[in-house]
């Protein structure tokens, strides 16, 4: 039987997002098990495959130019990239520093240039195309319930 | 044995946030091994700089997702203890649940989904065979459990909604009181199964150190003094001033000592140097295990964590027995102040000092995370155990130094955001 594959990806950020994923899954598991694969997820698994992904959950924002390579080749090899949680979709509250005054931008620079920061800290749109969204700082249970379940049914696991 | 080797282990997977580590070994010896914070900065401390005192607790629950909880709450703490808030006894009860259930589940996703595929030699839990299928489906069973205390009481298990400033802004409902208590009464059982497999498996790792920890006398993570293992008692206030700050330069976080030495904070410690504050119940069903404590075994630390969730779950039945009513706002006068707040966080001290101007915002904040104040103990056992496993093939280092490194349960994500800058 085919199943949904998917990835879950956290870059500049507090991981909160990831978390509420695994909330649902508390409850949800048992019933997602045998329809969904996790092909990738850091937190709980050394697996590091991002080949031919069907969705890739992206949670964080883009701070440096490593977060910048790493989402790129989250978009080349997924069919469908959903931005979850404020972070990814608009930048905040992972992007403060971006509002620092004259002063205190100073006196991070060094900093900033030693671990290879961008400039500024952007939302994951600025850089590559989005299938699709779910707001909330973190984002709601049931709105990443409705979304996976769509999802089920757009790649042909589940029946509508 | 004389060989030269470099060890990278990139993007650790089965910890709190992106760490790296790099170990050097020249002529036999290990050179250096760095435990490297790979999280980016976010730089909280700096932007709390100049923002109203009542945005904080909010503001820095962001700092985590995992323990935001705690960040909320030692944060609220030290903005209470600047401007002389004195919280009602029902708010402590609500904090108290809302601090159990955090840790709860914190303990129950580091065991089941970190540990327990260490112990069971699996790559992940996706991994487990059909015997050990169970402890995958019982993770998320006591998962759940600390998400129903803490969504109950505080609204949401990551940043929380109702938890404000001297008081909770809602009182918890009646029948979701009665129905937690009942998940917690039937998922209790499946804790012993766990401390069970924890209990047997033969990881062993033995260094003396100094074990700090908050004695709070009801074991709820968020009063008393701060006790280490010479006996030594220290007022919350004065916490800081018995720490260093140590720069890493290669890492994106930082290190402590506490009087000039490497120390360990977290569930071990808090055992080592409080179980007898445990709840009874707890003491009673676990008494061969308790009598490990105080241990030097850092691999405890996992034992110490599982006996904290039968804790957590007793206290939080009692918590749960109380008459809760709506309250009042408290009221709040603002003045030029300091607060300093402590409270254990699932990994241990999380500690806050937040300075308010006469206006209300804030002149600087500072804090220190439990993963910073272990940075360096944990860093010298990596040294000490590749040292002791030099002639066993990379792949077992590498296999047996993410072991150890899993028993200290880090959370990359705190450590990241407090590179201290100095303001001159
Ligand atoms: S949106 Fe909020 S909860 Fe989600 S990762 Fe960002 S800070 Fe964390």
């Amino acid at each position: 039987m085919k199943k949904l594959s998917i990835g879950i990806f956290s870059f500049t950020c507090d991981e909160g997002c990831s978390m509420q994923i695994l909330e649902v899954f508390n409850n949800k598991f048992k019933e997602w098990e045998n329809l969904i694969e996790i092909k990738h997820f850091r937190l709980i698994s050394p697996r590091k495959d991002i080949e031919k992904l069907d969705v890739a959950f992206v949670e964080g924002a883009i701070s440096t130019k490593r977060d910048l390579e790493g989402l790129k080749k989250v978009r080349e090899t997924s069919k469908k990239v959903i931005a979850i949680g404020s972070c990814a979709i608009n930048g905040f509250p992972s992007n403060q520093r971006n509002f620092f005054d004259k002063k205190v931008k100073q006196k991070i620079k060094p900093f900033l240039k030693k671990f290879n920061h961008l400039e500024n800290v952007e939302p994951i749109k600025k850089f590559i195309s989005v299938d699709g969204e779910i707001n909330g700082c973190p984002i709601s249970e049931d709105d990443f319930i409705k979304v996976l379940e769509d999802c089920l049914i757009e790649f042909g696991v589940k029946d509508a | 044995m004389h060989k030269d080797f470099d060890l990278k282990i990139e993007n650790m997977s089965k910890i709190e946030g992106h760490a790296s580590l790099e170990i050097k070994v020249r002529n036999g010896a290990v050179e250096s091994a760095k435990l490297i914070v790979g999280e980016n900065k976010r730089f909280y401390e700096e932007a709390m700089r100049g923002k109203p005192f009542s945005t904080i607790p909010q503001m820095v629950s962001r700092i985590c997702g995992t323990c935001s909880i705690a960040h909320l709450t030692c944060a609220t703490e030290a903005i209470e203890k600047a401007l002389d808030i004195k919280p009602s006894k029902q708010t402590l009860v609500l904090r108290k649940l809302a601090t159990l259930g955090t840790i709860l589940r914190d303990h129950a996703m580091h065991l089941y989904f970190f540990v327990l595929p260490d112990i069971f030699r699996k790559p992940s839990v996706f991994e487990f065979d059909k015997a050990q299928h169970k402890f995958l489906h019982d993770g998320f069973s006591l998962k759940a459990a600390g998400n129903k205390i803490t969504k109950l009481v505080a609204g949401r298990a990551i940043h929380a909604i109702y938890s404000q400033i001297g008081y909770f802004s809602k009182v918890p409902d009646k029948s979701k009181v009665k129905e937690t208590i009942a998940y917690l009464k039937n998922v209790r059982e499946k804790v012993f199964d766990l401390i069970d497999v924890i209990w047997n498996c033969d990881f062993s790792f033995k260094r003396k150190t100094n074990y700090v920890a908050l004695a709070d006398p009801s074991f709820a993570f968020l009063e008393g003094d701060l006790i280490d293992s010479y006996g030594d008692i220290i007022k919350e206030k004065d916490f800081s001033n018995h720490l260093n700050e140590i720069v890493i330069p290669y890492s994106q976080g930082e290190g402590y000592t506490f009087k000039g030495e490497e120390y360990f904070v977290g569930a071990l410690a808090r055992l080592n140097v409080n179980k007898k504050s445990l709840h009874e119940n707890t003491k009673k069903d676990l008494k061969k295990y308790l009598n490990v404590f105080p241990s030097s075994d850092i691999y405890h630390n996992n034992l110490a964590q599982a006996i904290e969730m039968l804790h957590c779950i007793d206290a939080s039945l009692d918590y749960l027995e109380f008459e809760f009513k709506k309250e009042k706002k408290p009221e709040i006068k603002i003045k030029k102040s300091n607060g300093v707040g402590v409270v254990e966080a699932p990994r241990g001290v999380l500690y806050y000092k937040l300075s308010i101007t006469k206006e209300g915002k804030i002149d600087f904040g500072t804090l220190v995370t439990p993963t910073a104040q272990n940075q360096i103990r944990m860093e010298n056992d990596i040294k000490l155990l590749v040292t002791k496993l030099l002639d066993k093939p990379e792949k077992e280092i590498q296999h047996e130094v993410e072991k150890l490194i899993r028993a200290y349960d880090p959370c990359m994500t705190c450590a990241s955001n407090f590179l201290k800058i100095k303001w001159i």
